[in-house]
């Protein structure tokens, strides 16, 4: 298996070279397809904000004076629940550059799957409901559980999240690979005059090694992501079982003490954080006795890591306020890393120009694979069989 | 593998420079507004020109 060809000077051991280059060979073309499929997705994703804009899918938020009252929390509840009666709140979201809605997001019942639930806006200040139909169905959706999961669920995800894996293992050999190629080559150069396959040769050797690290960081943070669900429930064996232990043999709530407060409550025990959600008694990411407040970093750089805040959901005492295990922050952390939303507009163009760029770098592995093995199959047809 | 030292800097230095210019950017941002964002799209904006020089560059 040689899928390569040229190799000049002795110092790296042919034998070596073809390991690393059989290794290279197959680690790509396996997660090649999947790759495509999720840069090909992931691009309009890096705009997804603008593309709802631009659809009509975006909920304006009406103009008022900036000192209006607002509606506390308990009467947010309220209206949510006269907007969908018969379903429950599940999670109340806050956003930074909204401060006037909040995300909300309900189901038949708060233990429903993230799939079944229907997200919209409540205007804080009216408890006016303001349909996000991007956020339940539609192409941006589509497109976004094409990247997510192929529309396979846990399978689909960690399927991806194992072509990930071999896409950076694919990224590692190709940089070992680098070296025997660019030998005799000053940095950069692309041999035009000689024949389309040097030509991408070099191409894919130059694109593929400066776009490393983005490549890397992305590929990882993909990783980790797609593994979210696994992550989410390793957290709930660590920490939160052991903090509602109490409660386990407690009876079903029939009642929820009021959310009005919610919010000043966590403040008091969390001080210098922000909210980010509140995940009502039931969902996945509280319990079924408790509303988590998940509060955010006060800081640009700890506003990615979320510390929740266990609140009995009768007695509205604090509980706990959990300490965020290791993974959770590379959870938190990830999720910038790999959508390209923390830079302003210029970053996510630059993102979208490293993901074009991604794709030229697989498409072209695939090239020189195919050109390679014809050139070579007159010759090693035996070795081949 | 042993590759000869200078061999292995003749080639991977600029391509590691590059790669912690946008290891750089990528944190950058991550730490501010302002004068981050900027440092940021230097950081990525280097690698993505570079490639792109070598795209365009004609026969």
């Amino acid at each position: 298996m040689d899928g390569f060809g040229v190799f000049e000077g002795h110092e790296m051991k042919s034998k070596t070279i073809r390991r690393w280059s059989f290794i290279h060979t197959w680690t790509s073309l396996i997660c090649t397809v999947f790759l495509l499929l999720l840069a090909l997705t992931g691009l309009p994703l890096i705009f997804h904000h603008e593309i709802e804009h631009l659809l009509g899918d975006a909920p304006q938020v009406r103009e008022m004076p900036a000192d209006t009252p607002r509606l506390n929390l308990a009467q947010l509840v309220e209206a949510a629940e006269q907007h969908r009666p018969g379903e429950v709140v599940q999670y109340f979201g806050f956003e930074d550059d909204e401060p006037n809605a909040v995300l909300t997001i309900m189901a038949k019942t708060a233990g429903t799957e993230p799939n079944s639930s229907h997200t919209f806006m409540l205007d804080a200040r009216t408890g006016e409901a303001l349909e996000t139909p991007s956020a339940n169905g539609g192409l941006m959706l589509f497109i976004l559980r094409l990247h997510v999961d192929m529309f396979a669920g846990l399978p689909g995800k960690l399927l991806l999240a194992f072509m990930g894996l071999l896409f950076v293992v694919a990224i590692i050999s190709g940089t070992v690979l680098y070296l025997p190629f660019m030998r005799r080559l000053p940095f950069g150069t692309v041999r035009q005059d000689k024949s389309t396959r040097l030509r991408w040769l070099d191409l894919h050797n130059l694109i593929g090694v400066v776009t490393l690290t983005w490549a890397l960081v992305v590929g990882v943070t993909g990783v980790i992501s797609a593994c979210a669900d696994l992550l989410i429930a390793a957290w709930r064996n660590d920490s939160l079982t052991a903090m509602v232990a109490p409660y386990r043999d407690a009876p079903p709530l029939t009642r929820l003490a009021p959310a009005t407060r919610l919010l000043d409550i966590a403040r008091d025990v969390a001080p210098g954080m922000n909210p980010d959600f509140i995940a009502f008694p039931g969902t996945r990411f509280s319990s079924e006795h408790h509303y988590a407040v998940f509060m955010k970093g006060g800081t640009h750089l700890t506003s990615h890591l979320l510390t929740p805040v266990l609140i009995d959901a009768s007695t509205l005492q604090v509980t706990a306020v959990a300490e965020r295990p290791w993974y959770m922050d590379a959870m938190g952390m990830s999720q910038p890393l790999h959508f390209g939303d923390y830079g302003g507009m210029p970053m996510k163009i630059l993102w979208a120009t490293l993901d074009v760029l991604t794709i030229i770098v697989l498409g072209s592995g695939v090239y020189l694979w195919v050109v390679r093995r014809k050139a070579a199959r007159p010759v090693t047809a035996e070795v081949a069989a | 593998m042993k590759p000869r030292q200078s061999n292995f800097w003749k080639v991977f230095s600029t391509p590691l420079v590059i790669a912690l210019l946008s290891a750089a950017g990528l944190f950058a941002a991550l730490l501010g507004d302002g004068i981050w964002d900027a440092l940021s799209w230097v950081g990525l904006g280097v690698p993505a020109y570079l490639a792109i020089r070598g795209l365009l560059q004609c026969r």
